[in-house]
């Protein structure tokens, strides 16, 4: 058994553990009469996801969380960037990032949200001001590690050919430091997208702008128990999804160049 | 061969120091004095860890003389600068997310200004004159450590440098791939003329690939003597030998004996 199990290709041992899963929740909502308002069985839950996607209104929430996300991500991977080099390249700029993210990256930034809502109001911007604190501090720590791990050689055989300043940085560090960024990107990802959906459900109210954090909150007050959920699939596949490019990208780059072991 | 005008290098009492994380400073060569002629193969060899790569490094312009004189072409050593190419012990002076082609290509264009048209014509040249050209579109992680040397040198024979700079480059080889690579560098050299300062630890490499051996004593370094190994390069014949046992006992002296080097060589 154990033996024909590994012989099978990866991706369908995969989908035969999802089936699985699948089979023993409708196993369980079927024969157990749970009240559908506890727990939706997965075929109710299929239905609302194809309503909903259908009428556009879980299209809209996935978008506008994707774009919150997106945004915060922006803002806090450029800044964690911009911090990072300026910790290479200075003595200040390495205290600075030393104490700031002692200081905010043992802090949940969800934390966060309440005083952003009183500088930003119920609108978009208090999340996006949140997600951005979510994630520029793992960008700005593995970027810093990034640039001081570099090899020594590297870096010589960089200035033998002349490169100086930016185009050092550009044409040299910046790759040899990919790996490290990479992996920043993969961590603020990871919080930024719990923050995103977390801060959703709080923000609850923010009416048609709502993403899917939203979505799951008014399923709740409606007591849509299918529709909740249909939103966690959502997020979960997108997790799943957005995950596997990260993995795609990283097997194309830094992995093809044996900078870093596939994962 | 070697012309009468101006050295490529010459250094006239430079002295190196460290100054570590604490202010302390350490010296870690001595009054150093000697010329590199154009053309030659100039080889420093010493005990490891005697300040040969300090020495070359300052040469490259990565490092600055704190007493001394050291001038490249008669100025004195400017920034790090293609006109002096290094090649490193270690492997990771490629550019491990460029293809062996691509390092050179892109070296080429930072360095020489070359539009990649012509970059390419002169990347495949320098591929096929060290024999790598069957591994130009593989990335550096996936060559054996001579190749990744090979792409090294045509890395910096490429640039067309005035001197060559190499900081043991078979260093870190198996025997077998060294006297191979050892072998070539020699055709390279007699086909292309290049000055070469190699840096070794090897005495048997100093003598065949060398045309003058300076010997250097640890630490700090000091010039023990420059001698002249020009017309051995049959590693059978007795001029071989003899100079193989004289390079080893101007490097096996200690360090009592090198305060009276006069009285040690008697
Ligand atoms: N960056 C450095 N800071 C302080 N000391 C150094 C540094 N690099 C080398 N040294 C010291 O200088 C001496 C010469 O080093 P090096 O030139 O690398 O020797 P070699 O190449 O002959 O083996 C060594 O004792 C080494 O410890
Ligand atoms: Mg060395």
């Amino acid at each position: 058994m154990g033996s024909l199990w590994i012989r099978l290709p990866v991706a369908l041992r995969y989908t035969l553990l999802v089936i699985a899963v699948l089979l023993v929740w409708q196993g369980y909502v079927s024969i157990s009469h749970v009240q559908k308002l506890l727990v939706a069985s997965p075929i109710d839950v299929a239905h609302s996801l194809v309503a909903d996607f259908q009428s556009g209104q879980l299209t809209k929430a996935t978008w506008n969380t994707l774009q919150t996300l997106l945004e915060g991500m922006a803002i806090g991977a450029i800044c964690g960037f911009v911090l990072a080099s300026f910790a290479v390249f200075s003595r200040i700029g390495h205290d600075l990032l030393t104490v700031l993210s002692s200081i905010f990256n043992p802090l949940p930034s969800i934390a966060i949200l309440p005083l952003a809502m009183i500088w930003f109001g119920l609108r978009p911007e208090s999340i996006v001001f949140v997600v951005a604190l979510a994630t520029i501090w793992p960008v700005a720590i593995n970027t810093d590690t990034g640039f001081r791990t570099i090899s020594n050689t590297t870096q010589l055989a960089a200035r033998n050919l002349g490169l100086r300043g930016w185009r050092l940085v550009i044409g040299v560090l910046l790759p040899a430091a990919l790996p490290s960024i990479s992996t920043g990107l993969k961590a603020s990802w990871a919080f930024g997208w719990r923050t995103v959906v977390a801060a959703e459900l709080i923000f609850g109210v923010a009416g048609s702008a709502g993403g899917l954090g939203w979505y799951i909150n008014n399923a709740r007050y409606y007591l849509q128990t299918s529709n909740i959920f249909a939103g966690l699939v959502v997020i979960s596949v997108l997790g799943i999804l957005v995950e596997s490019i990260f993995g795609l990208v990283e097997r194309h780059t830094v992995v093809k160049w044996g900078m870093k072991r596939a994962a | 061969m070697i012309s009468s005008t101006t050295p490529l290098v010459s250094a006239t009492g430079v002295s190196i120091d460290y100054i570590d994380a604490g202010g302390r400073r350490t010296t870690a060569v001595e009054d150093a004095s000697f010329n590199v002629q154009c053309g030659e193969t100039f080889v420093m060899i010493g005990p490891s860890g005697c300040g040969k790569t300090t020495l070359l490094k300052a040469i490259a312009g990565f490092l600055r003389p704190a007493r001394g004189m050291l001038l490249v072409e008669g100025q004195p050593a400017r920034e790090p600068g293609p006109d002096r190419a290094v090649v490193f012990q270690d492997f990771d002076q490629l550019f491990a997310w460029r293809t062996v082609r691509d390092n050179v290509v892109y070296a080429l264009r930072v360095a020489r200004k070359m539009p990649s048209g012509a970059a390419g014509k002169k990347a495949d040249e320098m591929l096929a004159l060290v024999d790598i050209a069957r591994a130009a579109h593989r990335y550096p992680h996936e060559l054996s450590g001579g190749m990744k040397q090979r792409a090294a040198i045509a890395r910096a024979l490429a640039l067309e440098p005035s001197m060559l700079l190499m900081d043991e480059p078979f260093g870190a080889l198996d025997a077998i791939t060294r006297n191979q690579l050892q072998i070539e560098l020699k055709g390279i050299h007699e086909r292309t003329g290049v000055t070469i300062v190699l840096v070794t630890h090897s005495i048997q490499e100093a003598i065949y690939l060398g045309d003058r051996v300076m010997v250097m004593s640890s630490f700090p370094a000091r010039v023990r003597e420059i001698v002249d190994t020009r017309d051995a390069t049959d590693i059978e014949s007795t001029h071989f030998a003899e100079l193989t046992g004289r390079l080893r006992a101007l490097l096996v002296h200690r360090e009592e004996q090198l305060d009276q080097p006069d009285r040690a060589a008697l």
